[in-house]
């Protein structure tokens, strides 16, 4: 047999409560080492809040996540003092918003959201960090020749575009994606998550990606979970969950979807 | 030595599988019940029995794309038996890329990926040179006969004989241990059946071992090296 790597991220029962309103309840799993997880499920059904809790945005109301840090080693996220989980944070993960806005610094240029997590880091190369920066814009297909417009000046998919190169620039090893494509027509999704793929696939990212869309979750991620009023109700390889639904729920999910 | 070549590659084990369809106030269908099939290297098992009888299902458990209602499948990888029934993603995952090749009637097309760079996926994740992958890509869709002017494009748009033998060329560009085809000649011609059928003998000969659904006659007798007869095995629930 294979020896595989610790898990990259160990979740174990994590629930968080909005006083009576769960968001979601006693999730556990494991992340793997270049693994993309997808989370799949109807609206509310606490897809957000998972995320947000193993982001160390959200609070949880009980449960825990290790992570496995290059700087640390083996920590819990929820342990962590805010300063650590914010260089953590800055440093290991990458976190790509829905909407482009909650991502991106409105009042800088494209090429300064793309070139700020370096500086933030302690960059100091000034050359090399344009170097990287150009290198990134190019491959999310950006017009290098609109580096100094404003974010606003960018149609949706560009600003998902820009989002994502200020995401991975740093090179993380894990990245969380709330419904990347989700606010974009057809097409632009098409291209967008045809990136997403190659560059996950190519950085050997870890990536936790949320959304509603079957498509997506087929095209991206390896194993899904499932949930339902904030619990996890199915769990399982892709294309096992996709085309062998074992839960009511999930069969009612794939089977609302024209073709797959 | 003999003993280890002996081993099966493929184990299928009192193999039961059946549908809920909650969907349909959770009516049961049973498709087959104690199956019991062992597929050996040089060996290609050819499925019979009539539409609906589960041929497709048994191909499907044994890639993990179906999970099983009872008893194992156990896979040679590695040199060890893994049984799928207990196995994680990750593992599946890996016995996918390195051990076990499917090919469907479908290809399920990547949008923006192209034809030459699917063909050398399979190669570059087992770890060959990105020279000898699209050499040997290059190779393979000139053996399916497919013009060279499509190697550039994603198979969205090709014609269903041609998006197949994209898919099948991405399955027989490496020598994978394990072959599954589910009806990998549907939609070709018999000029292309015939390719086809050399690349299953070509492989059978390295030592494959496959299990095939084939409609056409010819491609059948030519193909199989033994039949397996499902209806036995039939279930009512
Ligand atoms: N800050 C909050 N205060 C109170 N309730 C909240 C809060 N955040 C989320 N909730 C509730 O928690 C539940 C889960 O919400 P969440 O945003 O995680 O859903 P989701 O699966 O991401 O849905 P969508 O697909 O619509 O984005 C919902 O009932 C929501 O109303
Ligand atoms: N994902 C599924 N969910 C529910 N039922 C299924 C599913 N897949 C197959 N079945 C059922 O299992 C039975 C066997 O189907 P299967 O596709 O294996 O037949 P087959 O022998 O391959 O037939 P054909 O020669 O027509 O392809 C059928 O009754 C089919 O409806
Ligand atoms: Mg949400
Ligand atoms: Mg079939």
């Amino acid at each position: 047999m294979t020896t595989q790597a610790p898990p990259l991220l160990r979740v174990n029962r994590v629930s968080k409560w909005f006083g009576e309103i769960v968001g979601c309840r006693n999730v556990s799993f494991d992340l793997h080492p270049g693994e993309i997880l997808g989370v799949v499920g109807e609206s509310g059904s606490g897809k957000t809040t998972l995320l947000r809790c193993l982001s160390g945005k959200l609070e949880p109301t009980s449960g825990g996540a290790e992570f496995l840090s290059k700087r640390h080693g083996p920590v819990d996220i929820f342990q962590l003092g805010e300063q650590d989980r914010r260089r953590l944070q800055r440093e290991e993960w990458g976190f790509v918003h829905q909407n482009p806005r909650d991502g991106l610094r409105m009042r800088v240029s494209g090429g300064a959201n793309v070139a700020e997590p370096l500086m933030n880091l302690g960059g100091r190369h000034y050359g090399q960090m344009r170097q990287a920066t150009t290198d990134w814009l190019e491959r999310v297909e950006l017009d290098i020749s609109r580096v100094d417009h404003k974010p606003r000046n960018f149609s949706g998919g560009m600003q998902q575009r820009i989002q994502i190169a200020r995401n991975l620039i740093h090179q993380p090893r894990l990245v969380f994606m709330d419904e990347p494509t989700g606010g974009l027509d057809v097409s632009v999704q098409a291209r967008l998550l045809d990136l997403l793929r190659e560059l996950v696939r190519d950085l050997q990212l870890s990536a936790i990606i949320v959304t509603h869309d079957m498509g997506v979750a087929r095209l991206m991620a390896d194993r899904l979970l499932v949930m339902k009023n904030g619990d996890v109700v199915e769990t399982g390889l892709t294309d096992q969950v996709l085309d062998d639904a074992q839960h009511p729920y999930t069969q009612l999910l794939v089977s609302s979807v024209l073709q797959l | 030595m003999t003993k280890k070549l002996d081993r099966p590659m493929i184990k299928v084990e009192g193999l039961t599988k059946r549908f809920t369809l909650h969907q349909h106030g959770g009516a049961r269908i049973g498709v087959f019940g104690g199956l019991d099939l062992e597929v050996k290297k040089g060996e290609c098992v050819v499925l019979a029995g009539a539409s609906g009888m589960g041929k497709s299902t048994l191909i499907r458990c044994v890639y993990g794309n179906y999970l099983t209602s009872g008893g194992s499948v156990k896979i040679l990888h590695d040199g060890a038996e893994v049984d799928l029934a207990g196995a994680t993603p990750q593992t599946i995952l890996d016995i996918r890329r390195r051990t076990m090749g499917y090919v469907s009637q479908f290809l399920r097309v990547i949008p923006r990926v192209s034809t030459l760079q699917l063909v050398m996926e399979p190669l570059l994740e087992n770890g060959v040179s990105a020279e000898e992958a699209e050499a040997r890509a290059r190779t393979m869709l000139a053996s399916l006969k497919l013009p060279e002017a499509h190697w550039s494009l994603p198979p969205a748009t090709f014609s269903g004989g041609e998006q197949q033998r994209v898919n099948i060329a991405r399955s027989f560009v490496r020598e994978y241990p394990i072959l599954l085809l589910d009806e990998p000649t549907a939609s070709l011609d018999a000029a292309n059946r015939g390719i086809v059928v050399d690349l299953i003998k070509a492989a059978l000969t390295k030592g494959s071992a496959m299990i095939g659904i084939f409609h056409d006659e010819a491609v059948r007798a030519a193909a199989a090296t033994r039949f397996f007869e499902i209806e036995s095995y039939k279930t009512a629930a």
